[in-house]
């Protein structure tokens, strides 16, 4: 099934999704990485709130290039980041903010999918290295956050998309996760593999 | 030297936005096979994305990817060619340079001061140098994204499992990458020398031209398995098992001490970024 998807995302809609799903967003999609996710964390713990609401919007596992033009910022270049590097906040991440869609690429593990599962939010991949397709969702920078101290990169830019996509929902709110499916048979072929190899 | 100096530096920033922006045709030919032959929808789709966004980035001479790597130059210097001491000045002002004209991103982060908002830093961007015969300089920028380095890898084989051991190393190294690096991959493997040398090995590996084997038959043959073993894996377009698992792979050799058996096993993603040309002394470019 392929789905139009609009921020804020209702939790009825994010748990219409099943794996194998194309989606396109529209809406409010904010970029976190590792750095991202540790310092928002972080302020969660101490009680106070980071700049921009994630509930009901996009996470995008992104590092971008944005480039100032007359006093507007352009994205240049916005595709996915190994998502497995935020496996260790992503759990913790979604129950604290409750973002409806994490966007990234590679996959992500047990604890995201139970946070998904528990909290209403799929894991939609976006084809790693398609920066210019990405970038071209976007319609503009609504706000820019922690850019001085964390670096173009690593900071959270908060874009206005339109039909950003093709996201193919890997993980969803019914306990599936079509990385982790495709890695166990890449795992059994491995072992068959090497049990046939001649010296 | 002056004229020279401005010649390498302007080069260098023109072979920066051409890996950045411009994937090589017979790369961008393999992927489009791919494509014809590949039967799953979600393979399909992600190939499209693929080979829609390579053609945005040959219009629009933008980088093909945001992450534009860590910035690498293999520098071939003929003992007769002019400019030597200030090659790394030169380096580090085209790396600034392309990452503010191109954009690049800037990727050189300090170990304890963060982001240097340049791509360069401490021994960044990476300068390779070989000295060889002649009177010119061949000069190849290799920018290297992060995806696919986080799943390169090492080993110090027993010696006494032999080559088995070698393929078993590099077929576990590539189904650990799985979907990490952004796969269809290209795969450089390195073998012998010592435990640095053999990922040098590997990196280099990954620059030999497209689907062209080895010279050694031995090595050829070796190449030839261990491709058709990784794809026999089944990662698939990014990981979801649908479509090529790795387009290419090639086996760079050295000798070993006899009690070391190194390997490196290095990936890039489908978007192996990399553009040489040729300086002649009087400062002629030519692009190769």
């Amino acid at each position: 099934m392929e789905y139009r998807l609009k921020t804020p995302i209702q939790e009825e809609a994010v748990r219409r999704l099943r794996a194998g799903d194309i989606a396109y967003l529209s809406g409010t999609l904010i970029t976190a990485r590792d750095e991202a996710h540790k310092k928002a964390l972080e302020m969660h713990a101490r009680g106070e709130k980071p700049p921009v609401n994630f509930e009901g919007n996009g996470v995008f596992h992104c590092g971008p290039i944005v480039k100032r033009v007359d006093g507007d910022w352009r994205v240049v270049a916005a595709g996915p980041t190994t998502s497995s590097r935020m496996e260790i906040f992503e759990d913790r991440f979604i129950e604290a903010f409750r973002p409806s869609l994490i966007i990234g690429k590679g996959g992500m593990g047990e604890r995201t999918m139970r946070a998904c599962s528990e909290y209403g939010c799929v894991y939609g991949a976006f084809t790693g290295g398609a920066a210019l397709l990405g970038a071209q969702g976007i319609r503009r920078v609504k706000e820019v956050h922690w850019l001085e101290e964390l670096g173009m990169p690593e900071c959270l830019w908060v874009f206005e998309v339109e039909d950003f996509g093709p996201l193919i929902i890997t993980i969803d709110t019914h306990g599936r996760n079509l990385t982790r499916e495709a890695m166990d048979r890449v795992a059994a072929k491995k072992e068959a593999i090497i049990s046939s190899l001649g010296g | 030297m002056g004229g020279l100096d401005k010649v390498l530096e302007d080069t260098a920033v023109e072979l920066l936005r051409r890996a950045a922006s411009e994937l090589r045709r017979e790369y961008v030919e393999a992927l489009y096979k791919a494509m014809e032959k590949c039967e799953g929808s979600i393979g399909r789709a992600q190939l499209d994305a693929i080979l829609r966004n390579i053609e945005l980035a040959r219009k629009s001479s933008e980088p093909i990817c945001q992450d534009t790597g860590i910035i690498g130059f293999i520098v071939r210097v003929g003992e007769e060619f002019p400019v030597r001491a200030s090659l790394r000045d030169i380096l580090v002002r085209a790396t600034r340079r392309a990452t503010e004209e191109i954009p690049l991103r800037p990727n050189a982060v300090d170990l304890f001061k963060g982001n240097t908002g340049d791509n360069v830093g401490l021994g960044v961007p990476i300068i390779n140098l070989e000295l060889v015969e002649g009177d010119e300089l061949e000069l190849t920028a290799f920018p290297k994204g992060g995806g696919s380095s986080n799943v390169a890898a090492h080993s110090m084989i027993t010696p006494g499992l032999g080559l088995k051991g070698v393929k078993r190393f590099v077929i576990e190294s590539v189904a650990r990458a799985g979907s990490l690096g952004c796969p269809p991959y290209f795969i450089g493997v390195g073998i012998g020398g010592t435990e640095d040398h053999c990922m040098l090995l590997a990196k280099k590996a990954l620059l030999k031209p497209f689907q062209v084997r080895n010279p050694d038959p031995n090595i050829a043959a070796l190449e030839e398995e261990l491709l058709q073993r990784v794809n026999e894996l089944g990662i698939g377009v990014m990981g979801l098992g649908e479509g090529p698992t790795a387009l290419d792979l090639h086996v760079e050799a050295a000798a070993r001490h006899p009690a070391t058996m190194p390997v490196g096993v290095i990936m890039s993603c489908w978007a192996l970024r990399h553009a040489t040309a040729k300086v002649t002394r009087e400062g002629r470019v030519h692009l190769l």
